[in-house]
């Protein structure tokens, strides 16, 4: 028998029992659109973290209080406390030849307190003490005022530029220009409205204030030190030396003498994407080894199936071997069975993982994540070669069982 | 020119586990090409094994199985189901058709493993059908069909690929009367007109009188080997035209 007779034979055989071959299907179905979902939403999220950090800019360095290691982050990132960072460290930064790619530097310093407006309250949001500097390192947008000036910084002015979301939560939709609120029982005047910025990590942006340094160091916070340190460089191919340079300054402004006894970090977005690659690499592999589990049972499954069925075809195959069918005809029948329904399943099970993976951008962009929808054609190939291979593998031994069956039993089989 | 079948010395034991059953003992005869042989005996005294072995669907433990030049016992797997595929044909006792599939894809399924184009097949398949006299039934499902309807589009499934010889078992046995008289006259026919060899195994003496001859077994040794009388075999014919 050709090939594609058999073909037609094997699908006359399943649509015949529509319902059962659905129901052998299953298992793998589940098991690819999870394969394909999971390696989706995967890429989908590692896109969204990756697009986060650079939207930052990828120019940008980053100097953190606190030493840290290859392994792992300063103990800043989690919110201990560490006073190393002072503000004469940017007056450093900016003066040194070392570090002349730097085109702009601030200090920050941040805090959470409670802000009122009339009878609105605003519950977590946060203040960031930043330079006049601060428009030339991050990427803002003003959707209406103006930034603050260096004078303003320098005079403990209270002013404030606020993010879209405290915008919206203070004043709902009126104008909150020229308008005073109180952060810490402290009045500031609103001089400038952000446009939204979205998340970064675990952060909301648009929930920030942000205010002069000096002012929030001196009358907010009652600190000399700052949180953090940003510059921008002038050119990426610049980035290295700049750390370089950045590096042997704080060194000296903190009288250190060797790396080892560095009591600060300084980081760029590049390293921050890579290691975050790193991670959510890891994660997506671990989960798709584990959908890959569901894989083998749902291979399983489809072996028992075609067990059943080439007993319940014992005298069909009986048959067939009376009139003329070799071992070969019948091992072809039943394998290309199985591999008919391994390869219908793949794919359904690849649409279906693609149609949960598209409800899921849905639903992320509806809650304004910037999430994108992936499903990369490497990952189809890979569960529908999974898929078949599954199908070659655990059909091959009912195939076998049929093909060796002896036409006298079964013919006299019962 | 050799005989069509020659059977020496042939024996067969089934083993199962510890238990052997010898089932046919040191059997020897000869079948020409154009005969019609009956293989009458009691249930149980190994009709069919004998049949499943000249029909190339079993082996003999012992002895030797010629069919025309060849040697049957020193066949392959695939040597064996070529020799399945075009020197025979089936007929048997519960008719053996594929569940929920039309007389003509019925009828065709032997020629699916012989290369042919599909309408070769359709063209031979609808030929057999109408030598049994069912083509009017072409697209019926097999389960619409009566008993005596089956068994004729089984002698078309048999005659399909023009077989050097066809055995039937007991292919009257699960039909009434009238049906497997009907049955009988196609075979009587088929071995008259288009001299087709037939092998058939019944234990009904009045139905193995539509052969020329009759090899009675007993208990799996052959008792008698006897040509039927022309008057008896008329009359078994007969039977039916009336
Ligand atoms: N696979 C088998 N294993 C053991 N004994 C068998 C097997 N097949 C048939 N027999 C025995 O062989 C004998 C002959 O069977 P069979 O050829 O079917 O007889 P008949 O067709 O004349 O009724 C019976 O006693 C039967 O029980
Ligand atoms: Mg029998």
């Amino acid at each position: 028998m050709e090939l594609h007779e058999t073909f037609k034979l094997v699908s006359s055989n399943l649509r015949a029992n529509p319902l059962r071959s659905f129901l052998t299907m299953l298992g793998l179905i589940i098991g690819i659109g999870s394969v394909v979902l999971i390696v989706s939403l995967g890429a989908g999220a590692q896109a969204l973290i990756v697009a986060q950090v650079n939207s930052l800019g990828s120019n940008l360095v980053g100097v953190l209080p606190g030493a840290s290691d290859d392994k792992g982050p300063p103990a800043s990132v989690f919110g201990i406390q560490v006073k190393t960072l002072v503000n004469d460290d940017v007056k450093a930064l900016l003066a040194d030849s070392r570090t002349s790619h730097l085109t702009a530097v601030s200090g920050y310093a941040q805090g959470k307190a409670k802000m009122v407006y009339a009878n609105q309250e605003l519950e977590g949001g946060s203040f960031m003490g930043v330079e006049a500097s601060y428009p030339q390192i991050e990427k803002i947008t003003l959707t209406g005022g103006r930034f603050f000036s260096p004078e303003e910084d320098s005079g403990l002015a209270r002013v404030a530029v606020i993010g879209s979301d405290v915008s919206q939560e203070l004043w709902g939709g009126d104008d909150p220009l020229g308008k005073t609120f109180k952060i810490k029982r402290e009045s500031f005047r609103v001089i400038g409205v952000l446009q939204p910025r979205g998340r970064v990590g675990f952060s909301n942006l648009d929930k920030y204030v942000l205010i002069p340094l000096s002012t929030a160091q001196k009358i907010l916070l009652g600190w000399r030190h700052l949180s953090l340190i940003r510059g921008r460089v002038d050119e990426a191919a610049n980035i290295g030396e700049t750390i370089q340079g950045m590096k042997e300054v704080l060194r000296d402004q903190h009288n250190i003498d060797t790396a080892a006894e560095d009591d600060f970090s300084v980081r760029n977005a590049a390293d921050a994407v890579e290691l975050l690659k790193t991670i959510t690499d890891a994660f997506r592999f671990f989960l798709a080894a584990i959908a890959a589990i569901s894989l083998l049972v749902g291979g399983i499954g489809i072996m028992n199936i075609m067990l059943v069925a080439v007993t319940e075809r014992y005298r069909e195959i009986g048959l067939r071997k009376a009139v003329g069918a070799t071992r070969r005809n019948i091992q072809n029948q039943f394998l290309i069975e199985t591999l008919v329904i391994t390869g219908l399943g793949s794919i359904i099970g690849i649409a279906g993982g693609a149609v949960v993976s598209a409800l899921v951008t849905v639903i992320a962009r509806a809650l304004e994540y910037n999430w994108e929808f992936i499903v990369s054609l490497p990952s189809i190939f890979l569960a529908v070669g999974v898929g078949l291979a599954i199908g070659l593998a655990f059909g091959f031994y009912p195939a076998r069982r049929a093909a060796q069956l002896d036409p006298i039993v079964a013919l006299r089989y019962e | 020119m050799p005989s069509l079948i020659k059977v020496s010395h042939l024996s067969k034991q089934y083993q199962n586990e510890e238990v052997v059953t010898p089932v046919l003992h040191d059997l020897s005869f000869t079948i020409e090409a154009g005969e019609f042989v009956s293989i009458m005996g009691p249930s149980g005294s190994g009709k069919s094994t004998l049949m499943h072995i000249l029909g190339f669907l079993d082996h003999a433990t012992d002895g030797q199985y010629m069919f025309e030049d060849t040697d049957v016992s020193l066949l392959s797997d695939d040597q064996l189901a070529a020799m399945r595929s075009h020197k025979a044909g089936f007929v048997f006792q519960q008719f053996n058709l594929l569940p929920k599939t039309s007389v003509l894809q019925n009828v065709m399924l032997p020629l699916m493993y012989v290369p042919m184009s599909e309408d070769e097949r359709i063209a031979k398949a609808k030929q057999a059908v109408e030598v049994v006299g069912l083509s009017h039934r072409l697209d019926y499902r097999s389960n619409q069909l009566s008993g005596g309807e089956k068994q004729r589009v089984a002698i078309a499934r048999a005659l399909v690929n023009d077989p050097t010889i066809i055995f039937a078992d007991e292919p009257t046995g699960n039909l009434d009367s009238k049906s497997g008289a009907q049955i009988m006259k196609t075979l009587y026919e088929l071995n008259l007109e288009q001299k087709h060899t037939i092998i058939l195994v019944t234990h009904e003496t009045y139905t193995a009188e539509h052969a020329k001859r009759i090899l009675r077994i007993r208990d799996g040794v052959i008792v008698a080997d006897e040509q039927v009388a022309a008057e008896r075999r008329q009359a078994a014919v007969a039977g039916e035209l009336k």
